[in-house]
């Protein structure tokens, strides 16, 4: 989808702000978002194609002011919400609960609900590549309010062939649930003019990995 | 863990209020979550990506192997490298890692990125603007040398191998592993020599 987390060539967010000896979570709240996301993941709640287009469709806004983790929050919520392992009205009363008891503790209790099979993001055997390696290809000019992982800078974008990367799941499909459908990911390799004409930086090239839906052969 | 009403931020309740209602509802534990958290800190993050440097600049062979399949890294100990591609730096080739979409990161070899890599500003410019980017990390690539940005839009994660530096011929693997940083394997800095190397510090 075109949200604003599509970032690449974007202009206004001025320079790169580095933190020294910067802690690994800068609040426990994060430390416990990142580890209940990974959890739910590994137990198959959700797959992280999934949880990657929850944070996409945060709203604009919010997803421009939240710290990172607010950002996994937010989908950790609504995976968990869309899948029906709890209800909006639950999760609100809970935090209101809990704002008003700052002395509760967390429960004890046990793991009950079965894990779904986790999937892996790899997968065998290769079905057969269309490309080759130093192929010209060129991008797909697709605009989907759906998840991709072929970023706006780069459709309709002729490149070469770098890497075979064997068949993966292809997220478009396995962000909303419609299956994992493997297909060949390839490295492509963009001069950097062809992405941003006379404005680019001499002598650079960007490359991503695309899967073989996104590519067209180049002509000529 | 404390929590004072009127200074414990939204979010922070509401992690605390989406947990309980998981451990309750049996989807998960607060031992998973903690033993996690404590996982995490005893990471040892870039120092293993170090070790793989160090490696690669003393064997040429393990270099062969790794720079044709990341999972050479299992030689060294360390799982997860079926998904990772290690880049090598040359004098005219210089490469960088990104992830613009969202923060992918080479964790295996790195373990958790620094909040500046996940930042709008590194996220955005660093595909479009990489040699300025560079020169805010203090790094000025010579004109002649080519600048290839890796953006991470797959469960493929990339590494940068950095040059190793001059002066450097009679390191042992483990002093050679001290001198690179983290910085360096993501591509916005070079690896000193010893001259430059502050003793006893892994900087980044």
């Amino acid at each position: 989808m075109n949200g604003v987390h599509d970032m690449g060539g974007m202009h206004g967010f001025g320079p790169i702000v580095r933190e020294e000896n910067e802690p690994l979570f800068h609040a426990p709240w994060e430390a416990q978002v990142r580890a209940m996301v990974v959890i739910a993941r590994s137990r198959g709640y959700f797959n992280i194609d999934a949880f990657r287009f929850g944070i996409e469709r945060m709203d604009p806004a919010h997803y421009l002011r939240a710290p990172y983790f607010e950002r996994w929050l937010a989908s950790l919520e609504r995976n968990l919400l869309e899948h029906s392992f709890l209800t909006s009205d639950e999760l609100d009363d809970r935090t209101e609960y809990v704002r008003r008891h700052p002395e509760a503790t967390l429960p004890r209790g046990v793991v009950t609900a079965p894990a779904r099979e986790a999937q892996d993001e790899s997968v065998e055997p290769l079905p057969a590549s269309q490309f080759a390696v130093g192929d010209a290809v060129v991008t797909r000019n697709v605009h989907l309010p759906e998840h991709t992982r072929l970023p706006r800078y780069a459709r309709g974008k002729r490149g070469i062939v770098q890497r075979l990367h064997g068949a993966q799941i292809f997220p478009d499909t396995n962000a909303r649930g419609l299956g994992e459908n493997p297909q060949p990911l390839y490295s492509i390799c963009f001069d950097a003019r062809e992405l941003w004409g006379n404005s680019a930086e001499p002598r650079q090239t960007v490359s991503l990995d695309l899967w073989e839906s996104y590519l067209e052969p180049a002509s000529g | 863990m404390t929590y004072d009403p009127e200074q414990e931020p939204y979010v922070a309740l509401r992690t605390k209020a989406l947990e309980s209602l998981l451990i309750e509802k049996g989807l998960l534990s607060a031992e998973a979550v903690d033993e996690l958290i404590s996982e995490y800190e005893r990471d040892i993050g870039p120092l293993k990506g170090a070790r793989v440097v160090a490696r690669a600049w003393v064997d040429p062979d393990f270099k062969t192997r790794l720079l044709e399949d990341g999972s050479a890294i299992a030689e060294l100990g360390l799982p997860g490298g079926g998904n990772l591609v290690v880049v090598e730096n040359m004098p005219a080739e210089h490469h960088m890692v990104v992830c613009t979409l969202c923060s992918c990161y080479p964790w295996m070899v790195l373990g958790l990125p620094p909040t500046w890599y996940k930042s709008f500003a590194y996220r955005s410019r660093a595909v479009i603007e990489p040699r300025a980017v560079l020169r805010e990390f203090g790094l000025v690539l010579d004109e002649d040398v080519t600048v290839h940005v890796h953006d991470s839009s797959a469960e493929v994660r990339y590494m940068v191998l950095p040059e190793r530096p001059a002066g450097t011929e009679d390191l042992t693997e483990e002093q050679l592993a001290a001198l690179v940083t983290r910085d360096a394997m993501i591509g916005v800095a070079r690896v000193s020599g010893p001259v430059h190397h502050l003793q006893g510090v892994v900087p980044g």
